[in-house]
């Protein structure tokens, strides 16, 4: 195992790219959404050492890439910075320009020599039905390699797994009601396979991008979140939606909304689920903070461990 | 580094070697292609789908309304083409007339996702095939030979170009939260029109995003792939398949089924009206009970059988009357046929879509179609820009029925996507979809047939099995 001459820092050089710039970046954003403690200057250095031993590799199981799309609309920093600057993201199947055997021998290379040490993200759900063979990843010397095989194995070997996604934490879409493959999520997998390494569970379908780096950037600096009963990080779902809705004092009038393009009144009669649901959404908002689900019809309580069975029929009310 | 899996035997005259990718990257999903390589060109191919995860199952018994918001999840690349497919079969079941404002609303929406998918699909998925990206992860490691042949100030313009493209596709995202809510997955479609009703604001908020958008399309992204043309001009001529096409059609531009890119079938050389009648999947090759074999989707089953014997694929084959079609930007551009932008007319010597002959259907044709096609969806977006009306509804309460059955018919920025809805007492008895990559990415069918993407790839040049280039462009030409 590398200590100084770190594959990232190889690359450093030959790029000329400035990790402390990014650092004074992330600092900045975390000011920006209310939760500047975590991201206190004096951690700059300890991100910088960290981030230089923490190289990144992120898999896919029954996933939509949508969690990964929502990654790309991080505004501060921006994907352009994370992607250059922020993590060394060895393994990611849509982004990366490798391909094959190539870009496997590259993930199991990576995952031997930072060996309890780099981070293992996680989008979609792993089904367990017909020994995996719902969900091929690739292959190694002519050998097909399940989500559930690739779960186990760097699993294993990781410092920390990050469970992006709905998918990814507790099953979502893939393990709802009348499905036939046995989806699940990471944490499951690991108590059925004796696996330690810990999790930090980002749900959302798909995850917020401030979710995801924030978690990332606290679990390099600070390790691990404080989290909740079901993983997630109380940062950022910590808080009710009902409760903080900016439709909060309507629902107090009695003034409820009869029709979904209603601008105003509270939506539970249309079938929200804020009620249920905790997460920042209602103060962080989606897409460089433009809208969100409330203001735009309803909440259908993606974030949570019985997404989609719990919340739907999603346009009735519970 | 090997790229690929190559047997180790020397490669003379006659030789095949077979020649495995797994995973195929810059894709959304799973895929893995094998080839065989004879005298340096692909002489035979299979692609291989590597996932299910059972949609169609899971929508039994639910809420009607509630698969617009299920379904999206089967892409988070174009989550609002599978929202539009199935609002579609909802307001059809449902037997809902959309306002005016409602039917632009969702064309506002559903367009800029066609930007941004076209824009992240050339620059994020597709460019790193035709240029080097920074030494650094996640751009290295690539192939030791990748035949990469633009000069380096232009592969530096390039590369500048994929992270401004970055910030563009991200706007692009911000103008469809804008009336969708939110993007990737956006609540604002639903059966009956769209939930929010743009106010002047808005419309401002979009249209200032919208500018910085089309300047990039105009000066950017259309000039770099005809620059590409360039050095890669041979991949004008690889790739071409079946040059058998379908649309469905896509941006209604009225209450009378009119859209913008036109519903039509391209077959043998002859153009014909659609009739849903004629599509058929079948399952011989894949992991799918053969019992449901050659069904139409309006009786469709989905039955996974993951151990069946000579399967290889989790996708299963649509046909068009019997014969494999291809989808996607070539397809539309192709059976729409509409004038080319002013850069295309200059750079090609024509000007419509057809004159453009063979080389449309071929490597690089498709992606010069699907850039030519943003400018089509850009300059619709003034137009609805121009239509749509502050303050006016945009939605249509309409009750479940008790029993109904709808279809779904659109377009994703990759290809023809049909839904089929069947309600039986206000619960979903049946739901089938049959989406973009299916028609592309298919495995041969009942009848032997290979798949439009297998077809395509027989021919391709393969000149070094180690560094098997030519094999991912060809695949990520459709973006799958």
């Amino acid at each position: 195992m590398k200590d100084e001459q770190t594959l990232p820092d190889v690359q450093q050089k030959k790029t000329g790219v400035s990790r402390r710039t990014f650092l004074k970046a992330a600092t900045g954003t975390a000011a920006g959404i209310g939760i500047s403690q975590m991201f206190n200057p004096a951690l700059v250095s300890a991100l910088e050492k960290a981030l230089k031993t923490h190289p990144v590799l992120w898999i896919q199981g029954q996933g939509c890439t949508g969690c990964s799309v929502s990654l790309l609309n991080s505004v501060d920093p921006s994907i352009a910075d994370i992607l250059l600057k922020v993590i060394s993201l060895q393994f990611h199947p849509t982004v990366m320009a490798s391909e094959g055997q190539t870009a496997m021998e590259n993930l199991y290379a990576v995952a031997e020599e930072y060996k309890g040490k780099f981070s293992l993200v996680v989008e979609g759900a792993i089904p367990l039905a017909a020994d995996g063979k719902y969900c091929i990843v690739g292959e190694m010397n002519h050998k097909e390699i399940t989500m559930l095989d690739l779960t186990k194995e760097i699993g294993a070997k990781a410092g920390s797994v990050i469970a992006v996604g709905t998918c990814a934490t507790y099953g979502g879409i893939p393990a709802a009601k009348g499905n036939v493959t046995g989806a699940t999520g990471v944490m499951d997998v690991f108590k059925q396979f004796g696996i330690k390494t810990p999790v930090v569970n980002i749900p959302g379908c798909p995850s917020h991008p401030d979710w995801i780096v924030g978690s990332i950037v606290h679990l390099l600096t600070k390790g691990l979140p404080e989290l909740d009963d079901n993983g997630r990080p109380l940062l950022f779902f910590g808080e009710n939606i009902h409760d903080n809705c900016p439709h909060l004092k309507e629902y107090d009038a009695g003034t409820l909304a009869e029709k979904l393009s209603e601008p105003k009144g509270c939506r539970i009669e249309l079938g929200c689920k804020g009620p249920t649901t905790f997460a920042d959404c209602y103060t962080r908002k989606w897409n460089s903070g433009l809208n969100w689900c409330v203001d735009n019809a309803v909440c259908i309580g993606c974030v949570e461990p019985g997404f989609p069975d719990a919340s739907s029929p999603f346009y009735e009310p519970a | 580094m090997a790229g690929c899996t190559p047997q180790a035997a020397p490669v003379g005259a006659g030789t095949k070697i077979k020649v495995a990718i797994d995973p195929v990257t810059r894709i959304e999903g799973h895929l893995k292609v094998e080839v065989e390589v004879k005298d340096g060109v692909v002489s035979d191919a299979r692609v291989f789908g590597g996932m299910y995860r059972g949609f169609e199952q899971i929508l039994i018994g639910r809420d009607p309304r509630d698969a617009s918001q299920i379904t999206q999840r089967i892409c988070g690349v174009c989550p609002t083409a599978h929202a539009t497919a199935s609002v579609l079969a909802l307001d059809d079941a449902f037997k809902v007339k959309l306002t005016d404002n409602g039917r632009i609303t969702r064309n506002l929406i559903f367009g800029a996702n066609y930007l941004q998918s076209h824009i992240l699909h050339f620059y994020h998925l597709a460019a790193l095939d035709y240029v080097n990206g920074p030494d650094t992860a996640p751009f290295i490691p690539r192939y030791a030979k990748n035949d990469v042949r633009v000069p380096k100030d232009i592969n530096d313009v390039a590369v500048g170009q994929y992270l401004e493209a970055l910030e563009i596709r991200k706007i692009c995202h911000e103008m469809v939260a804008l009336f969708g809510g939110k993007m990737p997955h956006v609540p604002g479609l639903v059966v009956g029109g769209a939930s929010e009703i743009p106010t002047q604001e808005k419309l401002v908020a979009y249209a200032e995003r919208f500018k910085k958008v089309k300047k990039f399309v105009m000066e950017k992204y259309v000039p770099l792939v005809y620059l590409l043309a360039g050095p890669y001009g041979d991949l004008l001529k690889t790739g071409g398949g079946y040059k058998n096409c379908v649309s469905w059609g896509v941006f209604p531009m009225d209450d009378k089924g009119n859209t913008l890119q036109k519903r039509g079938v391209f077959t043998d050389g002859k153009d014909y009206p659609v009739d849903t009648a004629l599509i058929k999947e079948y399952v011989k090759y894949s992991f799918f009970d053969d019992a449901t074999t050659g069904l139409n989707p309006r009786e469709g089953k989905t039955v996974p059988n993951p151990n069946k014997a000579g399967a290889y694929s989790f996708i299963k084959a649509p046909r068009y009357n019997g014969k494999p079609h291809e989808a996607g930007p070539l397809a539309r551009m192709w059976v729409t046929n509409p004038e080319l932008s002013k850069i295309g007319q200059e750079k090609l010597g024509v000007k419509k879509m057809r004159e453009i002959g063979d080389a449309a259907f071929s490597i690089l044709g498709r992606h010069v179609a699907r850039a030519e096609e943003t400018v089509i969806v850009a300059n619709a977006v003034e137009q609805w820009l121009s239509e749509v009306k502050p303050g006016k509804d945009t939605y249509v309460p309409v009750p479940v029925p008790d029993s109904a059955e709808g279809l779904g018919l659109t377009e994703a920025p990759r290809g023809a996507l049909l839904h089929y809805v069947n309600i039986k007492d206000k619960k979903i008895a049946n739901y089938q979809v049959t989406s973009a990559t299916i028609w592309n990415a298919n495995p041969m069918d009942d009848m032997g047939q290979k798949g439009p993407m297998e077809k395509a790839l027989i021919g391709v040049p393969v000149p070094d099995a180690a560094n098997p280039v030519n094999v991912g462009r060809l695949i990520r030409s459709f973006d799958p």
